[in-house]
């Protein structure tokens, strides 16, 4: 045997003993991305139930987030969507300040529930904002809230007004359009 | 009096449990509140003759601060001082599951002056016992907002005047009486205004100071009592009450009652009203116009 036909064979050996382990390698890594992919895809389709979930409503459950517009002076009081925006970083700071409002509250996506909230009084107060947010009867099931509580939500909020210079009246007035949700929201 | 010794120590009890709630949300405080969920002044503050309401009318409300899942529960004191004569009332309420209200006070009027005018003697007091009795049949006063119907609460007041013998001398048919009551109570929340109407069947004589019945009168009869109530914040209610009463007895024209209050709440554990109130004629004394104060402890 020539030299070269040495090298070549013993190249062509190398390659037969390295090529299969790269293939190899290849393939793993290629398994390691579809896993992945797979996972985001399996991720993201978690996260759109669970939007859909989030913004699901029931039915026959009353409009959560009914407009007044002979309220816009009131929500002018409130200082408007800003103001709004304002008290519930307040507001919410509060509800997990407080032991009892505090185990209803901690575990949920926080930025989020200060949006709703304050799209919903911005709503209920004739703005011109969009509640994306559920029901309350959806989004209080299974919560086990009791009038307590309920009562509680309201001084937290009644608190937060007060800090925020809304005057006593005008929180009557928002209060008057949020009190009769105690239907939807009271469980137990 | 038999009954004396008995409705004190019954009154004492009830005294002391009221006193002793009013130190327990001081423990029960944290979180889910045992105690005292409702919201400030929603349970109104302690009438005269005991119930939950205003200062001289009951309302639907149950007094105390328990929520339908709560006990709630005060004790109060009240002094009236007009022209001629001096009211004190004092007394407790237990409030249960925002369905029920038991409740049990003493008044001691004192004639003052008069009562030696008329020779019973300068000082002469007549007391009474009180026990009470509400059940709210319907309705929420404060949450529901989005509806017409107000709250609404049936009760009964008996009495005990400890003057038998004065009372049949001025021409009371009795000693003793029992009146019977049925209260609507909503809050306008919207209007920070507070209303109550109450229709009281009874043929009591100045509360039952002067007894039950008289020589003119001796059954039930249906009087009107109002009150209405601004809230001026969370802790403050300023308010106007009118209370018609019978007009049983010959010798002495009875009058109806008014009066315009402050109710102050600093905290759900303590309240002070005041106000100034006119209860009209009594006995000899015309225009008997004064100040009413009263404290509350509960919770």
């Amino acid at each position: 045997m020539r030299p070269t036909t040495h090298f070549v064979f013993a190249l062509a050996l190398g390659f037969a003993v390295v090529l299969p382990s790269a293939a190899r390698a290849q393939s793993a890594e290629e398994a390691a991305a579809l896993a992945a992919e797979e996972a985001l895809l399996a991720e993201e389709e978690a996260r759109l139930a669970a939007e859909e979930a989030a913004t699901a409503r029931d039915p026959s459950a009353p409009d959560p987030a009914p407009a007044h517009p002979e309220l816009r002076p009131v929500l002018d009081q409130f200082g408007g969507r800003a103001g709004l925006d304002a008290l519930m970083e307040t507001f919410v700071a509060g509800l997990l300040a407080d032991e009892a409002m505090r185990p209803f509250f901690e575990n949920i996506d926080q930025d989020r529930l200060k949006g709703q909230l304050a799209d919903q009084f911005c709503v209920i107060l004739g703005g011109d904002c969009t509640y994306g947010g559920r029901d309350m009867r959806s989004s209080h099931a299974g919560l086990g809230i009791n009038r307590a509580h309920f009562n509680r939500l309201v001084e937290v909020l009644q608190d937060a007004m007060d800090q925020h210079d809304v005057p006593f009246a005008a929180q009557n007035r928002l209060l008057a359009k949020l009190a009769p949700m105690h239907r939807e929201v009271v469980t137990e | 009096m038999p009954f004396s010794h008995q409705g004190r120590s019954v009154l004492t009890l009830a005294l002391a449990a009221g006193l002793a709630g009013a130190a327990l949300p001081a423990l029960a405080d944290d979180a889910a509140s045992a105690t005292g969920g409702k919201l400030l002044l929603s349970g109104g503050v302690t009438q005269v003759e005991g119930a939950g309401g205003g200062g001289l009318t009951p309302w639907a409300v149950i007094g105390g601060y328990g929520t339908r899942d709560q006990i709630g529960g005060n004790a109060f004191y009240t002094r009236v001082g007009v022209d001629d004569y001096s009211l004190d009332s004092y007394g407790a309420l237990v409030g249960f599951y925002d369905r029920v209200e038991l409740s049990v006070s003493r008044q001691r009027f004192d004639t003052e002056a008069v009562g030696a005018a008329l020779g019973l003697g300068r000082g002469f007091a007549f007391r009474q016992e009180t026990f009470g009795l509400k059940v709210r049949l319907f309705g929420d006063a404060v949450l529901e907002q989005d509806s017409w119907v107000p709250q609404v609460s049936v009760g009964l007041q008996h009495k005990r005047n400890d003057q038998g013998g004065v009372l049949a001398f001025i021409g009371a048919q009795d000693d003793d009486g029992t009146d019977l009551y049925v209260s609507a109570t909503k809050l306008y929340l919207a209007q920070s205004l507070l209303v109550n109407g109450t229709v009281r069947f009874t043929k009591a004589n100045q509360f039952g100071i002067l007894g039950f019945g008289g020589d003119r009168n001796d059954d039930l009869e249906p009087m009107f009592e109002g009150s209405v109530a601004y809230l001026l914040n969370r802790n403050l209610a300023l308010g106007a009450e009118y209370r018609q009463k019978p007009d049983n007895l010959g010798i002495a024209e009875e009058e109806d009652a008014w009066d315009v209050f402050l109710a102050w709440a600093p905290t759900k554990t303590v309240s002070v009203t005041v106000a100034y109130v006119d209860l009209g004629n009594i006995v000899i004394a015309d225009n008997q116009r004064g100040v009413y104060a009263s404290l509350q402890v509960g919770f």
